[in-house]
């Protein structure tokens, strides 16, 4: 791939991209999220999203010759496979079944001549054979009757894999972190898999986070930051500090940050977190410990998909979660939103659109409908039949009024509709509303997301003067480190579902990069 | 260990435990089938001539449900599409006066065309309704009994030439509210009747659905039936293995709203009148009720489901009535209990796949408290 630019609405999220891969070579992918490692494979693969959002420049070549890729099965025609990180088998099949979906091997019946080729029967003799010979050429030993329901995860990861090579004429294989869900005994057997492939003569793409894997198995190895190539190493060249700082980059400046009356300390606890195990799909968690201190912005980072969402999620009750929370000293049942809400924490969900808001509801009721149900805020007192309390309207007004101008709300007014506000602007709305409550703990996902540039340190300031000024004890879940080292007190960071470390925000980027990539033992 | 090494006495009870959990719906109403036979204390000769009857004018509507299921749509309301398409070949037929075997196969080949359609139609509404099938082909079913009230009640008579004292309402617009199919009707009931020792047998409608059988059974080892499966378990799997997920689906209820169609046509030639505005409308309800019954779910659904299921739901419409008659005095009260029990059946069986999911949900969750009291080292 040569000069490969692709913007998103003027957002530049790959810069002039090289990035080569020799037949036979295993070849690392390393980068933060959001550094581009996804944009770029969807380019390889002809994703519809690249061309829906206006193409991409730069030249894509496969074994020496110019191909523009249109569709993912264009690629799969031109020998260029993907094993998903999420596994795309079907459990109901077996492993057979699964290697050769839809293109298994069929014979001609009466029908069929009559009524079309799908009418053909499946001619399962041919298929086990060629599925047993894919199993083989890993060196594995999969019973290639078996179903696929019920198997160890690292076993369904080889079937994929089998599922690749079994199609003809395969010439690179891209994995997307292949080894994010094995055990180490089942991740070393996969490594060694990969490497009797490109004995082989296919070329592989190896996309991890596990840096001292790509250490191990990689030829050569490429770095991706904010869309560029930053280094591309040969493993004896480089190390895993190295690479890790290689990784994270950025030098942050912090400072600016206006003095609190009193500083946070250890002797003081609002909020204390023990097991925590949340069920959500994509972001589990698998048992956390967690302190958190008044007056304190605490940072919660790590990678996507290792759970650091799920933890304000669970907190708040929004996922099946089991383990202790307790605020103030108060035991909360977890799954009870309303619990905890009552408790005074209040949360700003990552899904702003989806559990934030009531999009087609006007801003001053968004901003005070939480308050009127958990609190009672609101409402005129009604003592003969407290269900039937009305809504004042006017203190729900002079509320919003008030609101929009310290948050700086750009509205036509309190009765607009949510939706029709920029992105900015809704999660002002959500402060709002989470204000409204009067929370002493605030938890905070992702509050920049989808927002432009200018409005992220709009959003930024206003948490910092929360903290400040109100004194609200402040947990920020974000993808962005940046932000992090910018405004928390502590960040902890999570892989795999546990904690992984609290580092300060000043700590070296090589150790964020490292305890990211879960090759840090927790240290506190 | 502990688990392998149990008397062998103990394995054949947990084995017999197992089946009866797997099976248990169909056993239950074996159980109350039988209950009702005993208190009703009726002719074995009747009891059995009957069920035979039911079995074969019904169970090609209820296999016309299973591709559906294979297929991840669920279990498929909107047979009642195909239904319609019967009936209306039926009136066609009827006002044509053509009789016996060839009004039969006409009707079946004028329904065809209408069903394809029909299903095209219903297929692509549902493919805009992914995961909400079941409620949607119900909806779809009652919004079409619509339009074909509006066809038969007002267009037929004035927009539709046709004059037929016999068939419309007095007034000359809009069917009566019974049609008479003397025509043909047994036509293929009693083309090849055998009656052995008293118990008599409509061979070939018999026999329809066993070859019905046969080719559902021919399909699942076709590539298509590889197709549907797939697309069952995972639509998104099955499509980025590029399978056309769409018009999959579409097929399959093409194929089931084709298969209602016959099946409608099979079983009104059995009872001999059409009731122009009722037949349909159930048709959906008691198929499904049946299917469910034997054992099937909204995810999985076999031939011997389906076979199994007409058998035992057509025992109990058959006992309850004299069981209602014979215990409390009051036919009523068995009328009641069998519409009780169809709807009953489809809402546990509705209720049970969402409390399924549920469980797995739980389940998972306790495996991650499991590995995390683990890391807290308790």
């Amino acid at each position: 791939m040569r000069g490969v630019t692709k913007e998103f609405h003027g957002n530049r999220v790959l810069n002039r991209v090289n990035l080569d891969v020799r037949p036979g070579e295993i070849h690392g992918l390393v980068g933060e999220n959001g550094a581009g490692k996804s944009t770029l494979m969807n380019i390889l693969f002809g994703m519809p999203v690249i061309r829906e959002t206006g193409g991409f420049q730069g030249e894509v070549f496969l074994g020496g010759q110019q191909v523009h890729v249109k569709s993912p099965f264009e690629a799969m025609s031109l020998g260029v496979g993907m094993v998903h990180q999420e596994f795309m088998l079907l459990p109901g099949f077996n492993v057979t079944e699964n290697i050769k979906l839809n293109r298994e091997a069929t014979r001609p019946n009466l029908v069929s001549r009559l009524a079309g080729e799908r009418l053909r029967t499946l001619d399962v003799p041919p298929m086990r054979a060629d599925a047993r010979a894919a199993i083989d050429r890993l060196g594995l030993e999969i019973d290639e009757w078996l179903p696929v329901a019920g198997m160890p995860v690292g076993h369904m990861q080889f079937v994929e894999i089998a599922r690749e090579i079994d199609k003809t004429g395969i010439r690179l294989l891209v994995f997307d972190e292949p080894t994010a869900v094995l055990t180490e005994s089942e991740a070393a057997q996969m490594l060694g898999a990969l490497k009797r492939l490109t004995a082989a003569g296919v070329g592989v793409l190896l996309i991890t986070h596990r840096l001292e894997e790509v250490l191990e198995v990689a030829d050569r190895i490429t770095v991706l930051r904010d869309g560029e190539v930053v280094a591309t190493r040969a493993p004896a060249e480089t190390s895993l500090e190295q690479l890790a700082e290689l990784m994270v980059g950025r030098k942050v400046e912090r400072g600016g940050l206006p003095a609190r009356a009193r500083e946070p300390g250890p002797e003081d606890r609002i909020l204390q977190v023990r097991r925590l195990t949340v069920q959500m799909p994509g972001e589990r968690v698998r048992g956390i410990d967690l302190d958190v201190y008044r007056g304190e912005i605490l940072g919660i980072g790590g990678l996507a998909g290792h759970g650091k969402v799920g933890i304000a999620n669970g907190i708040m009750g929004l996922y099946p979660a089991t383990g202790e929370i307790s605020k103030d000293g108060r035991q909360l049942t977890p799954g009870r939103p309303r619990e905890a809400l009552a408790a005074g924490l209040a949360f700003l969900s990552e899904d702003r659109r989806g559990v934030g808001l009531l999009l087609d509801e006007s801003l001053e009721l968004n901003m005070a409908l939480t308050a009127m149900q958990v609190k009672g805020a609101f409402l005129r007192p009604n003592p003969a039949l407290p269900a039937l309390s009305l809504r004042d309207e006017r203190a729900v007004r002079s509320f919003a009024e008030r609101m929009i101008k310290e948050l700086d709300i750009r509205c036509r007014g309190p009765e607009q509709v949510v939706r029709r506000l920029s992105g900015g602007n809704q999660q002002k709305v959500c402060v709002a509303r989470a204000l409204a409550l009067e929370p002493d703990l605030l938890l905070v996902s992702e509050p920049t997301r989808g927002i432009d540039v200018g409005a992220k340190s709009l959003v930024l300031d206003l948490l910092v003067r929360l903290n400040r000024d109100l004194g609200m004890t402040i947990i920020m879940t974000s993808s962005e480190l940046v932000e992090l080292q910018k405004i928390c007190d502590r960040i902890a960071l999570v892989y795999g579902g546990r904690l992984a470390g609290i580092l300060p925000p000043e700590a070296p980027a090589a150790e964020f990069g490292l305890t990211m990539a879960g090759k840090r033992k927790e240290a506190s | 260990m502990a688990l392998s090494r149990q008397p062998a006495a103990r394995r054949i009870q947990s084995d017999v435990l197992g089946i009866v959990r797997q099976n248990a719906v169909p056993l239950l109403f074996l159980a109350l089938g039988l209950a009702g036979v005993l208190a009703t204390g009726m002719n074995p000769y009747f009891l059995a001539n009957e069920t035979i009857n039911r079995l074969a004018r019904n169970s090609f509507l209820v296999l016309s449900l299973l591709i559906p299921v294979t297929a991840g749509l669920g279990l498929n309301f909107g047979i009642v599409l195909g239904a319609m398409a019967g009936q209306a070949a039926l009136i066609a037929v009827t006002h044509w006066r053509i009789p016996g075997l060839s009004g039969l196969g006409l009707a079946l080949a004028l329904c065809t065309p209408l069903a394809v359609g029909l299903g095209w139609f219903a297929g692509m509404i549902l493919n805009r309704a992914k995961g909400r099938e079941m409620i949607t082909s119900m909806i779809l079913g009652f919004f079409m009994n619509g339009v074909y009230q509006l066809v038969f009640l007002f267009l037929v008579g004035t927009a539709i030439p046709m004059r037929n004292p016999a068939m419309l309402l007095t007034q000359g617009v809009g069917l009566r509210n019974t049609q008479d199919l003397e025509l043909i009707r047994w036509s293929l009931d009693r083309l090849v009747y055998w009656r052995v020792s008293g118990f008599s047998f409509p061979v070939l409608t018999l026999l329809a659905g066993a070859a019905l059988c046969a080719v559902l059974m021919f399909l699942a080892r076709t590539k298509l039936g590889q197709d549907f499966r797939a697309v069952g378990q995972d639509m998104h799997v099955a499509e980025v293995a590029g399978i056309n997920v769409d018009r999959t689906r579409i097929i399959a209820v093409i194929i089931s709203t084709t298969l209602a169609a016959w099946g409608q046509v099979i079983f009104l030639q059995n009872i001999g009148t059409l009731n122009t505005y009722n037949s349909h409308e159930q048709v959906g309800m008691f198929a499904i009720a049946a299917l469910l019954v034997g054992g099937a779910t909204v995810a999985r659904a076999t031939v011997a489901n389906a076979l199994v299921g007409t058998f035992l739901f057509h025992l109990l419409f058959i006992v309850s009535p004299f069981a209602g008659q014979r215990l409390l005095g009051q036919p009523q009260v068995g009328e009641y209990f069998r519409v009780f029990v169809a709807y009953g059946v489809i809402a546990v069986a509705l209720g049970l796949h969402a409390w399924q999911k549920r469980q797995q949900v739980l389940r998972a969750l306790a495996r991650d408290k499991l590995a995390a009291a683990e890391v807290s080292g308790d």
